[in-house]
């Protein structure tokens, strides 16, 4: 074949490749960007006619806004229980010798990733059952804290390793308590570690749908991605208002924590430990 | 606990001596802080995620129910529930849906897909990369409960913008063709990490290979065999057994048919959902758990394999999954 006819097959080629891509990419999502300013708003994706009144429908239904604060409240009581107690475990392992514990990390590690949300359903929904815990805001947060606290102390612990012991033993020669070169030394150096995973942590509980649809029971406890999906399953038509308002302003939070990672630590999500 | 204020000649004491039997301890931690420090996270995973998966061994030989006589008092049924699961025709029908959905969304969808993007972006820049990016990873950050509305709107069988632009109105694309709906949105949903980790990969051939084999004539598949899989063969192992264990556990289908019309897409999630919570038989459901995570634990024990394999083979890139 004529090199130019190749070249030239070669470049229609590659673009109808990437158009295809650009538009199985953007096709379903065309409909998030446009219907929450659309008047007349439809099922199918359509340029808008602008307006911001169906952020006033958003506003005024009674479980909109109270689920986002659910969400807010389970998404940062984990956050605030995995830092800490992974970040606890992770120094105390990264700086004190325990026989068998690159093993008890690697073990732990698996079973958080064979044990999933999913495939335990069942013995989960029991435990939180016998345990009182059902319809209880804590009781997610606690399930969530267990199956995300391995990974969180193996990159707590992979942050600890990689900083120097010379502020800590310059701390303890002028005299500090092992707790006070924790908090006073420590923590300040290896906090863009306990922001990665705080935000990570964030991350995993917005989104996720299965823990809280099993666990709670009553709607005024149900988070955003729970009652986002009774507002397109209950009642006869969907609620579509409401229904872009809220998916808009419910993934905006991702998006914005998915920027400040990546740009400040140039770190990705790994989508790892989802459950 | 000791107090925050400890004397430091005490607290030096304490260090000297931990120092001593471990090295590296620079805060003077002593084994015994060290073990409480490490303590509430280990109770932790030991009570929401291990015990789960052992007390599933014993949760599947009861009678266990949700409701009634059996949810107060189960007996026990032995190894019944296990049988049942085994010979339940259901059971078998979603086994190979799930079958179907993870080599066809995640083994070949997403791997070629994501492959494919890595290749044809691999030494652009500019505007057209950073929105096909951009895009992929929406798809990928954004929350199941969104993500899953919006594929309803796009093949919704009235005003759907799949039917608009394909001029069909009235195909019912969910319930005529649900397993499809769920393969092709989970590629949709999840290239986003191949794309990303064959990105990285291709970054390691060096690029005198492509050019010696682009002067040798060599055509983009011949070139891709001989030049670029040898040197990327270890990220494709891992990542192919990465992805199938992520969809094998997926609930976002749910979340999109539910399973239905008439359990024709009733993946393992699913269909461990609706007989253990829906239909109320716990043991039942137990007996589908313990399956599953014996599933994931040789999807995962393979995986470790092919990591350690690949470690063997290059040290130097073994670290970064």
């Amino acid at each position: 074949m004529n090199p130019v006819v190749r070249e030239a097959l070669r470049r229609i080629g590659l673009a109808t490749f990437v158009s295809a891509v650009l538009g199985f990419f953007a096709l379903p999502l065309l409909w998030l960007a446009f219907t929450p300013f659309d008047a007349n708003p439809g099922i199918a994706a359509s340029l808008p006619d602008f307006t911001l009144h169906n952020f006033k429908i958003l506003m005024d239904n009674p479980y909109a806004l109270e689920s986002m604060r659910n969400s807010v409240l389970l998404a940062a009581g984990t956050a605030l229980l995995v830092v800490v107690c992974a970040a606890l475990a992770a120094y105390a392992l990264s700086r004190v010798r325990v026989p068998g514990r690159d093993a008890l990390l690697y073990v732990l590690l698996l079973l958080s990733s064979i044990i999933t949300g999913t495939a335990a359903m069942v013995p989960i929904f029991l435990l939180a059952f016998n345990l009182h815990l059902i319809d209880s805001r804590l009781g997610v947060v606690l399930v969530l804290t267990g199956g995300l606290l391995p990974a969180a102390i193996f990159l707590l612990k992979d942050f600890t390793d990689a900083t120097p012991t010379s502020y800590e033993e310059a701390a303890r020669v002028f005299g500090a308590s092992p707790l006070q070169i924790l908090r006073h030394v420590v923590v300040p150096v290896i906090r863009p570690g306990l922001a990665t995973v705080g935000v990570w942590t964030v991350a995993q509980v917005w989104g996720d749908f299965l823990m809280p649809f099993l666990l709670l029971r009553n709607p005024d406890k149900a988070p955003a991605s729970v009652i986002m999906y009774t507002f397109y399953t209950e009642g006869g038509q969907p609620d579509l208002p409401l229904i872009s308002t809220f998916s808009l302003l419910y993934s905006l939070p991702v998006v914005v924590m998915y920027l400040f990672v990546s740009r400040r630590y140039g770190f990705r999500f790994h989508g790892g430990i989802k459950r | 606990m000791a107090p925050l204020t400890s004397p430091p000649s005490e607290a030096a004491r304490r260090g000297g001596t931990a120092a001593a039997s471990a090295g590296g301890d620079a805060a003077g931690l002593g084994r015994g802080r060290a073990a409480a420090f490490v303590a509430p996270a280990l109770v932790l995973i030991a009570v929401f995620l291990v015990f789960p998966a052992l007390w599933t061994l014993y949760l599947g030989t009861t009678d266990y129910r949700l409701t009634g006589i059996a949810a107060s008092e189960p007996k026990f049924v032995g190894a019944h529930n296990y049988g049942d699961v085994l010979g339940d025709g259901d059971f078998h029908h979603s086994l190979w849906l799930t079958l179907q959905f993870v080599l066809g969304s995640a083994v070949i969808g997403q791997t070629l897909l994501g492959f494919a993007i890595a290749w044809v972006m691999r030494d652009r820049k500019g505007l057209v990369r950073r929105v096909v990016e951009a895009l992929v990873l929406l798809a990928w950050i954004l929350p199941g409960s969104v993500i899953a509305f919006l594929w309803i709107a796009l093949l919704d069988r009235d005003g759907g913008t799949l039917n608009a632009l394909l001029g069909t109105p009235g195909t019912a694309w969910l319930i005529d063709h649900p397993m499809a709906c769920v393969i092709v949105f989970n590629v949709w949903h999840g290239t986003a990490f191949s794309m990303m980790l064959y990105g990285a990969a291709l970054g390691n051939v060096p690029p005198s290979h492509l050019e010696t084999a682009r002067l040798a004539g060599a055509s983009t598949l011949q070139t891709l065999r001989d030049a670029v899989l040898p040197r990327i063969r270890g990220h494709v192992l891992t990542s192919l057994l990465l992805i199938s264990l992520w969809t094998f556990n997926d609930f976002t289908p749910f979340l999109i048919t539910a399973g239905g019309p008439d359990h024709r897409s009733e993946i393992m999630s699913v269909y461990v959902y609706r007989t253990a919570l829906g239909d109320g038989r716990l043991g039942f459901g137990a007996a589908i758990s313990l399956v599953m995570i014996l599933i994931n634990l040789v999807i995962a024990l393979v995986y470790l394999r092919a990591l350690r394999e690949r470690g063997r083979r290059e040290p130097r890139e073994a670290v970064t999954a």
